[in-house]
């Protein structure tokens, strides 16, 4: 017998019917005694009927949203499994967001809970702004998979699992101390439907000639058929993206194809037992869609920007994880002239940039906190030699190495003060996968108009997570107008001719422009200075300069109330859990405002009056108070309550919630 | 191509020189300067890319575009420089503190990847800048102000680590020297790929006389060998001696002593790939041999400035992504 049947009372299982894109109602069965009386039978992929019997003691709910979570050894495929499904998902016209959470071992041990990697994706008919805090079904591959998530369940969740994985060997790898991990766990509630993915994996590819091994590594494929076939997304367009990756590897190919139908059929046999889930599509906005990640997003919004001022972009560049993504992104554009240069180190990184940029390009260099550490020193140097350069720093967790993998949002400081002398830079930061694009475009915007570094903060949550996005036309974009000098008798290297303080940009190669610049303090004529009241009035004007940056910059626009009890203040990657949070009290009556703030350095001008309109601040961030800090020192007349959070891992909307009610009862 | 006539003078800028009188620096500029005027480019594509020292002021002095960067990158600056434009003439200066310590990753990694430009190393063997610290090329024993009791670690032979990270271009001379270091920078800057001179240059304050039992004296050319490609290794103040091939070994032999021709003097070949005989002359040092200067190694490569520009093209001719636009709806996308 391989599936278990844990159904009692009160519990919840989620039934879904067909998918597609009229359709504006998602429906969850729930049953509360008895599974096996609904029928499928009347369904069709093109056509969505709800035509299925319930029986008396199954309810209804209307549910609009799924959160799946994949998850398996860091070998077993669930990154590949996860985007696959996301993909089909998003192409059947939900609205999703993707969270990939994996160990930073390429290869940690196998069947240990450390070595647990895993992809959620949360989609549904409505706005979806993040992963989901908890998963409704969990597809795990070893009994380590779910020791990993039982905490990450929502309750009475449905847990899909490898029957044949849970053995002795591996109950023991996870440490489970019974040959019951569900009951271990406390998972007795939940809906389980157990699997014998590796048997069935293998005997679906008796005939391939192929070694154990290798049929092994193919059952990541059944669970995604078969969750395919729960969930009703369609085979050819996961057949589409496995023939793009594996195309030129037949064999893999042929046998992943007979894996996934494999498992597609399964489900479709046994869906007696096995129940299928509807979620229909969103109403999304029309337009032409595509899903994209943090990094690839940010990596186009860079690429975008140079093709709008019509200069060359160059990457400088060292892999560090979560940022790598960047330079590989960008390392496959040479069609459009994109140079990549992968340095020796972080330091060569963004050097290479600042010689760019020096040169006539548009310099950029991509890294994550440890790497930002070491271009401390040569950004400085495009501070001082006022040369256009976007910095990006995909955050993880720190402090030192910390958690690679993880995200978090501590290097706000760093960012903001982490070099020597008078140093102010633009500090900007994207808050969705899809507006990395945005804010990419804005950094160097700004940095190419105001002649200064731009530092563009990401999170290893937004540059390895994914949503669908409206795909811009590049004439929507607004215009970016470089500072190129024109008349070489009025040149001078630091003369500010207008409001903007900015000076001109004159790059080897112009003629009649040749002038010298460098790291030593500087009179206006370029002249190597000395003078106390001239540094003075250098290190005035430089930081004079990047505030100006602040009628670039739109008013900061609070979401839900504008003014009432609390104000949820938060920047960066939180976005997508705050204003969920703040979505949830508000609909819950709560006089609550959420202002998420993209622009750090400077900050929108209407701040304080935005601020000034709520009887309470609560700066909720992945840190310990970065933010709340810096706004302490910028605007000290307000008080600042705090929900921090460095665990790795993104907040989830309840715990903000909570935090916020609490708030509001004291 | 349009040629450009110019003097020393046109690459002289208007700042004060502010190196010590009698630093070895100014010769060196006055050289490259002759050079600049002598090649004929336009003035305006030359970026002169330093870190930081003494001879890093060098682009304050000099009338074309000049970048004083930050300790050590300068390598990586120029690499920068040079593959955002290619179409310039780079010129790297830095030190041996610069370039062999706290820039040693970048100055490497530059040579392995043979970005085109002229790397001018100053080797005084000694900190100048900061008063007279011991550097990576300091002698082993050499009293400093941080080594009172003498260094106890082996210094670096430039010429060694540029055939180490697989360089194309060494070439060695001496700052006093005017002649030979303008005939070694035309070369250098006639070469395509990182051309690294190194330059024995004295600071008359920390380091006085580092180079003088090579450089100085009347007996000097029977201490130095200038080697040219094609010709005989022959030196001595009577050109009679030369450098022969035996055991294995080069050796210092009188060419008509001890049954040595002419014939069995070695011909100096700086085209060679194998890094053989350019490390066996690099290594020669006083008494037993005298010390190489010239280009003793010039491998045409293609450089990484030439190959990135290259590959570019090549991908934009098929592609069928011209545009951002094309990008955008490219792939997977669907509508609504």
């Amino acid at each position: 017998m391989f599936y278990t049947f844990n159904i009692l009372e009160n519990s919840t299982i989620l039934v879904i019917f067909v998918c597609a894109k009229n359709l504006t109602k998602v429906i969850f069965f729930c049953s509360l005694l008895n599974m096996g009386s609904y029928s499928t039978s009347n369904f069709s992929t093109s056509k969505p009927t709800f035509l299925y019997t319930m029986t008396k003691d199954t309810k209804v709910i209307e549910l609009d949203q799924v959160a799946i979570r994949f998850s398996g050894d860091s070998g077993d495929g669930m990154q590949l499994t996860g985007t696959l499904f996301s993909d089909a998902t998003a192409l059947v016209g939900n609205d999703i967001s993707t969270f990939p959470d994996y160990p930073s071992e390429i290869r940690a041990p196998q069947g240990t809970v450390g070595g647990v990697s895993g992809f959620q994706v949360h989609f549904g008919n409505r706005k979806i702004n993040t992963p989901g805090d908890k998963a409704h079904v969990l597809v795990a591959m070893n009994p380590a998979a779910v020791k990993a998530n039982a905490k990450f369940l929502e309750p009475s969740a449905t847990i899909i699992y490898d029957v044949d994985s849970f053995n002795d060997k591996n109950l023991k790898k996870a440490k489970f101390v019974t040959d019951d991990p569900f009951a271990e766990l406390n998972l007795d509630d939940y809906y389980k439907i157990g699997v014998p993915i590796t048997s069935l994996t293998k005997e679906a590819l008796i005939d391939s000639n192929m070694d154990n091994k290798a049929v092994l590594r193919s059952k990541n494929m059944f669970a995604l058929g078969l969750v395919s076939w729960i969930f009703n997304r369609p085979l050819d367009i996961i057949e589409k993206a496995l023939k793009a990756k594996f195309g030129k590897k037949p064999l893999i190919f042929e046998s992943n194809i007979t894996v996934l139908h494999a498992g597609y059929n399964y489900g479709m046999n046994m869906q007696h037992t096995t129940p299928q889930f509807l979620v229909p599509a969103a109403k999304i906005e029309k337009g032409i869609y595509r899903n994209i990640s943090g990094n690839h997003a940010t990596a186009w919004g860079l690429l975008a920007a140079a093709e709008k001022a019509n200069i060359e972009l160059f990457l400088g560049s060292y892999p560090i994880t979560p940022a790598t993504d960047i330079l590989q992104v960008l390392s496959e554009r040479k069609d459009l002239g994109v140079k990549t240069f992968q340095a020796e180190d972080e330091i060569a990184g963004v050097c290479t940039a600042i010689g760019a940029s020096y040169a006539g390009d548009l310099g950029v260099t991509s890294t994550s906190g440890p790497g930002l550490a070491l271009k401390s020193e040569a950004i400085n140097l495009a501070v001082m030699a006022e040369l256009p350069l976007v910095v990006v720093d995909v955050q993880r967790g720190g402090p030192s190495t910390g958690l690679p993998t993880k995200t978090e949002q501590s290097d706000l400081m760093q960012a903001l003060w982490g070099r020597n002398g008078e140093s102010p830079i633009v500090v900007i930061a994207a808050s969705t996968p899809s507006d990395c694009f945005d804010y990419a475009f804005e950094a160097a915007r700004i940095a190419l108009e105001r002649m200064t570094p731009v530092m563009l903060m990401t999170d290893g949550f937004l540059g390895n997570g994914s949503e669908p996005w409206k795909i811009p036309s590049m004439n929507d974009l607004p215009k970016i107008t470089s500072r190129v000098a024109k008349d070489p008798l009025k040149f001078k290297p630091y003369s500010r001719t207008d409001e903007t303080l900015a000076r001109e940009w004159a790059f080897p190669g112009m003629e009649g422009f040749e002038h010298r610049i460098g790291g030593l303090e500087k009179d206006e004529s370029g002249t190597v200075s000395h003078d106390p009241a001239n540094h003075q009035r250098m290190c005035e004007i430089r930081a004079e300069k990047v505030a100006r940056v602040v009628d670039m910059i739109p008013d900061i626009e609070p979401y839900g109330n504008t003014e009432g009890d609390v104000l949820i203040v938060g920047w960066g990657g939180t976005y997508g859990h705050l204003v969920s949070a703040a979505r949830e009290l508000c609909n819950d009556g709560k006089k609550v405002g959420l202002a998420h703030f993209n622009y750090i350095n400077p900050l929108p001008a209407n701040t304080a009056e935005v601020f000034a309109k709520f009887k309470k601040i609560i700066v909720c961030e992945l840190n310990l108070g970065q933010f709340a800090a810096y706004l302490r020192d910028k605007l000290p007349q307000f008080k600042y309550e705090q929900l921090n959070k460095v665990q790795g891992l993104p907040f989830s909307v309840a715990e903000i919630k909570e935090s916020v009610i609490k708030l509001m009862e004291e | 191509m349009t040629e450009f006539t110019y003097t020393a003078k046109d690459f002289k800028s208007t700042s004060e020189v502010r190196w010590c009188p009698g630093c070895g620096d100014h010769a060196i500029m006055n050289a490259v300067q002759r050079v600049m005027a002598g090649l004929g480019l336009n003035k305006a594509d030359y970026a002169v890319i330093s870190g930081i020292g003494c001879s890093s002021r060098f682009p304050y002095y000099m009338n074309t575009y000049g970048f004083h960067t930050i300790h050590g990158r300068g390598a990586a600056i120029a690499s920068g420089v040079k593959s955002a434009n290619p179409n310039l003439h780079v010129w790297q200066i830095t030190g041996d503190g610069d370039a062999m310590a706290i820039g040693g990753n970048h100055f490497i990694h530059t040579i392995r990847r043979n970005v085109d430009m002229n790397l001018i190393l100053f080797n005084n063997k000694i900190y100048g800048l900061t008063k007279g610290q011991y550097s990576p090329t300091t002698d082993l024993g050499a009293k400093t102000k941080t080594s009172p009791f003498g260094t106890i670690e082996e210094p670096f032979v430039p010429g060694q680590l540029v055939l180490g990270a697989k360089g194309t271009y060494y070439a060695r001379t001496i700052d006093g020297n005017m002649k030979m270091s303008q005939e070694i920078f035309d070369d250098a800057a006639r070469f395509k790929g990182t051309s690294v001179v190194e330059v024995l240059q004295n600071c008359v304050i920390f380091n006085s006389g580092i180079h003088e039992m090579i450089t100085k004296g009347d007996d000097r050319d029977e201490k130095q060998i200038y080697l040219k490609h094609g010709e005989k290794m022959i030196f001595g103040t009577q050109k009679d001696k030369g450098l022969v091939l035996e055991n294995g070994k080069l050796k210092a032999v009188v060419i008509g002593q001890d049954g040595y021709t002419i014939d069995d003097v070695l011909v100096h070949d700086a085209r060679e790939e194998s890094l053989y005989m350019h490390a066996a002359l690099i290594n020669m040092k006083l008494p037993e041999m005298p010390v190489a200067f010239g280009v003793i190694r010039a491998v045409e490569m293609p450089t990484y400035d030439q190959e990135m520009e290259r590959q570019i093209a090549e991908v934009k001719e098929t592609a069928k992504i011209k545009c951002m636009d094309d990008l955008l709806k490219s792939g997977n996308t669907w509508e609504v």
